[in-house]
């Protein structure tokens, strides 16, 4: 077997991840985070990218706001290069942060200049997580646009389920892969704030149930963690504390999507133990 | 020793974290919004400037907009160490 040239190589490896979901709040800038904090606890070369323009935040997720000197908007505008605008995380060196701009001009985020900065990235990265902002419009296009594969990420609720369905849509039809009659974008789902107690009773569609309503694989289930909200006071990417159900559910999500076979977790309702119910811990 | 940990540590909350992050950074993006457009042409004008002294990289200079109390500050870091200063190269020519 011949091995291939270095440049063609590293271009066949390195993929462009979405993280989408058309409905905002429902945990996208958390699982970009978590992801991509996954994928470099793994080994891989990873950068996750705001594509939020105007409303940076996931630097505050990922503990990085007081470093922020260049961002996104002046790397496409030629203001700065790559290397000067990318914050090295402080925690795993196979991770890197791309701020994005606070800039009130929503279309700054242009496609041509957007595809020359990730062709420059697949140079130095294996994974480009890409964290969507909600909605259907430029900023939420543009991120899709170049993805290789796209994770969904739902919750058990109504509004959210279809709007993730509407995402799946545009992904099937206006992604550059789409365009281009190529191999469509490899299109998982991740079931985020699962409540497993409330499923028990009834309250809340199972994964089951969403997973026949939007027919995409599964790719993973975090429970709802009161674990989470401390990992974004603190500015640490869940999948660090690996005490935590949410953040163990997410290295699982990595795993299956780096190609193992792990069993699904955190799906049924925990068993109380004795010393649980005794001091009334959830 | 967990136990041990909840009852005396001072530790602060993750609560407490998260709010004094969001008072900086929030403190520097109230003061001005617009100001960090102008930052990257002004460190491409130092580069400009410094480089006809001393030889200098692009990544050599970092320049940031921040705050200390009332005080707006504007940190310029320039690094010229191991760097040579053209004066020297030219006298040592001369």
């Amino acid at each position: 077997m011949t091995r291939p040239g270095a440049r063609e190589r590293e271009n066949l490896l390195a993929k462009v991840v979405a993280i989408t979901s058309g409905k905002g709040g429902v945990g996208k800038t958390t699982t970009a985070a978590a992801f991509a904090a996954g994928l470099a606890m793994r080994g891989h070369k990873t950068v996750v990218i705001d594509f939020d323009v105007g409303l940076r935040n996931l630097d505050l997720v990922m503990g990085c706001e007081r470093r922020v000197v260049f961002d996104f908007i002046n790397v496409i505008n030629g203001d700065a290069n790559l290397n000067q605008a990318l914050i090295k995380d402080k925690r795993n060196d196979n991770l890197y942060i791309f701020p994005t701009s606070q800039t009130r001009d929503k279309d700054a985020l242009k496609r041509e200049g957007v595809e020359r900065v990730l062709e420059e990235l697949k140079q130095q990265f294996d994974f480009i997580i890409c964290d969507s902002p909600a909605g259907i419009e430029h900023g939420a296009v543009t991120a899709l646009y170049f993805a290789d594969n796209a994770i969904i990420v739902t919750n058990p609720e109504v509004s959210s389920v279809r709007d993730s369905d509407r995402i799946i849509g545009i992904l099937a039809s206006r992604s550059r892969r789409a365009e281009r009659n190529e191999p469509p974008v490899e299109t998982n789902l991740l079931l985020t704030r699962y409540d497993p107690g409330r499923v028990a009773k009834g309250e809340m569609l199972t994964v089951e149930d969403v997973q026949e309503i939007l027919s995409i694989p599964l790719l993973g289930v975090i429970p709802e963690s009161e674990a989470v909200l401390r990992a974004s006071n603190t500015g640490t990417p869940i999948t660090f504390d690996e005490d935590s159900p949410a953040g163990r559910a997410y290295s699982d999500a990595v795993a299956r999507f780096l190609g193992e076979q792990r069993e699904m977790r955190f799906v049924q309702p925990e068993r109380r133990g004795f010393f649980r119910v005794l001091f009334g811990r959830a | 020793m967990r136990l041990f940990n909840l009852l005396f540590q001072p530790r602060p909350s993750s609560a407490s974290i998260a709010k004094e992050r969001l008072k900086i950074v929030l403190a520097h993006e109230r003061a001005g919004s617009h100001a960090p457009d102008f930052l990257p042409r002004l460190q491409k004008e130092l580069i400009d400037v410094v480089g006809r002294y001393v030889e200098i990289r692009d990544d050599m200079i970092r320049v940031s907009l921040g705050k200390a109390g009332e005080t707006s500050l504007l940190e310029i870091n320039i690094e010229i160490e191991g760097a040579k200063t053209k004066a020297q190269l030219a006298s040592a020519v001369a």
